[in-house]
């Protein structure tokens, strides 16, 4: 079941920008508005779809949701650009999607800078070649792959779910069909009873982890730049913070029901703060803040910048250490809280 | 001649916000008896022996079992004692066998004097060959005498009895009370609590508890003829009313 999870919501977590709808509008009907043209539809990131006859019947396919993108070339632009030596077009994308938006006009400027030095080069006008010029490269992530970047994410979450969910059911469900009581009346030491729940999740849940990597390199060839060994101490630990938060959920509740209410509520706030879909840089002070304590945060770090970093234990001091404490004190929470008489 | 007492209880009252569970009970149970605990749905037997157990502290009053105290020393009454629940409570998604070890190994007895025990007790109650077998794909006769089994595993020196033959078939229940018969004879105390009042001819003595309170605490032909009844039915009747 995980591994199915693995498969579909890599596919779906992806961001990577292709098959952008767009539509062209273009009163100009000049050599440069084709040439645009011809530049978008070369583009593997966009498909232009119909060409609409007016700026109004773009924006109806707009409303209509038949285009992401629709671009405007106003009458006249080339002319513009011979006489008064520039132009404008109008982009006007459907920002419901303001990653798509935001992206897809970061493609459609490069684009048109493109057109820009190509007519520029054509008219021979050498003193427009005179500008600064940015390149661009992407490092750990050259192919800018959304899945090398996705990936790891989904795997963190999934040993985390898997993680906290079973070791709080287990522990609870021994409440309900009584032979938590069994054990209650035995000389069992309570760090042993929590030792006895913790070591078996801990070796699931890295199993899960092997049985993801696998996948990730096999289906979607996942690069390994740092040390799996690294990883797994790492893994190791959280796991153990992950399984000491599940008991003590488990602990402190009677029923099912209360373990996957509370534990939905903390996971969700784990994972969606932890910067798995959107950068942690762009949230607000207070989460940053909060995601000291996310144990999810630290990991989604570390198996990113393990898995396409290749970093080693020396660039994850803080990680470490933080994970540490967090796995201290949720595994103390939960012996202490663990109660054989009522 | 003094018998050794291996509970004794005085004045015992244990309290939910402002229900009394247990009012100031007052009782002793001597080594090797078999001692019942009757009493109504809800007069109080299951909070009393959860208490006895330890898995529950009393409000007040002093408890020892084992010569121990429940309330301070609960880690060493439960080395000593055995207990059975009224919910079926082994490991169902384990064998017989992986149950008794697992039990075995709690209590820290050694793999040899498990495996010596064990078999003799399994093969008592003619399950040896089928220890392999999944707990849940046995019968509830079969899952309660195999839970009295793991109960004196570790040779306790009492073992409790939750409702031990609720909804169990006349046969089966007999059976059960041999098996009682026999964990006595070889110097186990039993506690047990129960509703057949048939059961409580069985018993050394009997309390029967109303209302958080013992009513009564004799052997059964004394409270026979304390309450001019010829049978525990009419005695117990008599009391509850």
């Amino acid at each position: 079941m995980p591994l199915v999870q693995l498969i579909i919501l890599v596919n779906a977590a992806t961001m990577d920008m292709k098959n952008i709808h767009i539509t062209v509008v273009d009163a100009d009907l000049s050599s440069s508005s084709r040439l645009l043209v011809g530049k978008l539809n070369a583009s593997h990131f966009f498909e232009v779809g119909d060409m609409a006859i007016s700026k109004q019947d773009g924006m109806d396919r707009l409303q209509d949701n038949l285009t992401d993108v629709v671009i405007f070339i106003p009458s006249g632009m080339e002319q513009d650009m011979q006489k008064v030596g520039g132009s404008n077009v109008q982009i006007i994308a459907d920002a419901i999607d303001a990653s798509k938006a935001q992206l897809s006009y970061g493609y459609l400027s490069n684009i048109i800078r493109d057109l820009n030095f190509e007519i520029s080069i054509r008219q021979k006008n050498s003193f427009d070649l005179k500008q600064i010029k940015s390149e661009s490269l992407y490092w750990f992530n050259p192919e800018l792959n959304y899945k090398y970047f996705m990936l790891p994410a989904v795997l963190a979450i999934l040993v985390t779910l898997i993680g906290m969910f079973l070791s709080a059911l287990n522990l609870v469900r021994e409440k309900e069909v009584g032979t938590a009581e069994q054990i209650n009346v035995t000389p069992i030491k309570k760090y042993q009873f929590i030792l006895g729940k913790l070591i078996p999740f801990l070796i699931i849940g890295l199993l899960e982890l092997t049985l993801g990597l696998t996948i990730g390199i096999v289906l979607y060839g996942l690069p390994i730049n740092g040390n799996l060994s690294v990883l797994y101490s790492f893994a190791i630990i959280y796991l153990i913070a992950v399984l000491g938060i599940g008991l003590f959920i488990s602990t402190q509740s009677q029923t099912q029901q209360q373990v996957m209410m509370i534990s939905f509520f903390f996971m969700l706030i784990f994972i969606l703060l932890s910067g798995a879909f959107t950068a942690v840089e762009n949230m607000p002070e207070i989460a940053q803040q909060l995601n000291r304590l996310n144990p999810v945060y630290y990991f989604m770090n570390a198996i990113r910048m393990i898995l396409l970093k290749g970093v080693g234990y020396s660039d994850l001091i803080l990680e470490f250490r933080s994970i540490f404490i967090i796995a201290c004190v949720s595994v103390s929470l939960a012996v202490i809280s663990y109660r054989k008489t009522t | 001649m003094e018998k050794e007492k291996v509970i004794i209880v005085k004045d015992l009252v244990k309290k939910f916000g402002n229900f009394i569970a247990n009012d100031h009970l007052n009782f002793h149970v001597d080594k090797g008896e078999i001692f019942g605990f009757l009493g109504a749905n809800g007069a109080g037997k299951t909070t009393a022996m959860r208490i006895l157990c330890g898995l529950s502290k009393p409000s007040s009053g002093l408890v020892e079992v084992a010569g121990f105290n429940v309330k301070t020393n609960a880690e060493d009454v439960k080395k000593r004692i055995g207990y059975m629940s009224q919910k079926f409570s082994l490991f169902e998604d384990l064998t017989i066998w992986e149950n008794m070890r697992f039990f075995s190994t709690v209590y820290g007895m050694s793999r040899s004097n498990f495996k010596a025990r064990g078999q003799l007790l399994l093969q008592k109650l003619n399950l040896f060959d089928e220890r392999n077998r999944l707990v849940s794909t046995l019968s509830l006769g079969w899952k309660q005498k195999l839970a009295f089994t793991v109960a004196i595993l570790h040779e306790p020196s009492i073992v409790f009895l939750d409702e031990p033959t609720g909804g169990v078939d006349p046969i089966t229940r007999r059976q059960f009370w041999e098996m009682i018969y026999e964990a006595a004879d070889d110097g186990i105390t039993v506690f047990v609590t129960t509703h057949y009042m048939d059961e409580a001819e069985y018993c050394n003595r009997v309390t029967i508890m109303v209302d958080g309170r013992i009513d009564a605490l004799d052997t059964p032909s004394e409270l026979k003829k304390q309450f001019k009844a010829e049978s525990m039915n009419e005695v117990f009747l008599s009391l509850a009313r």
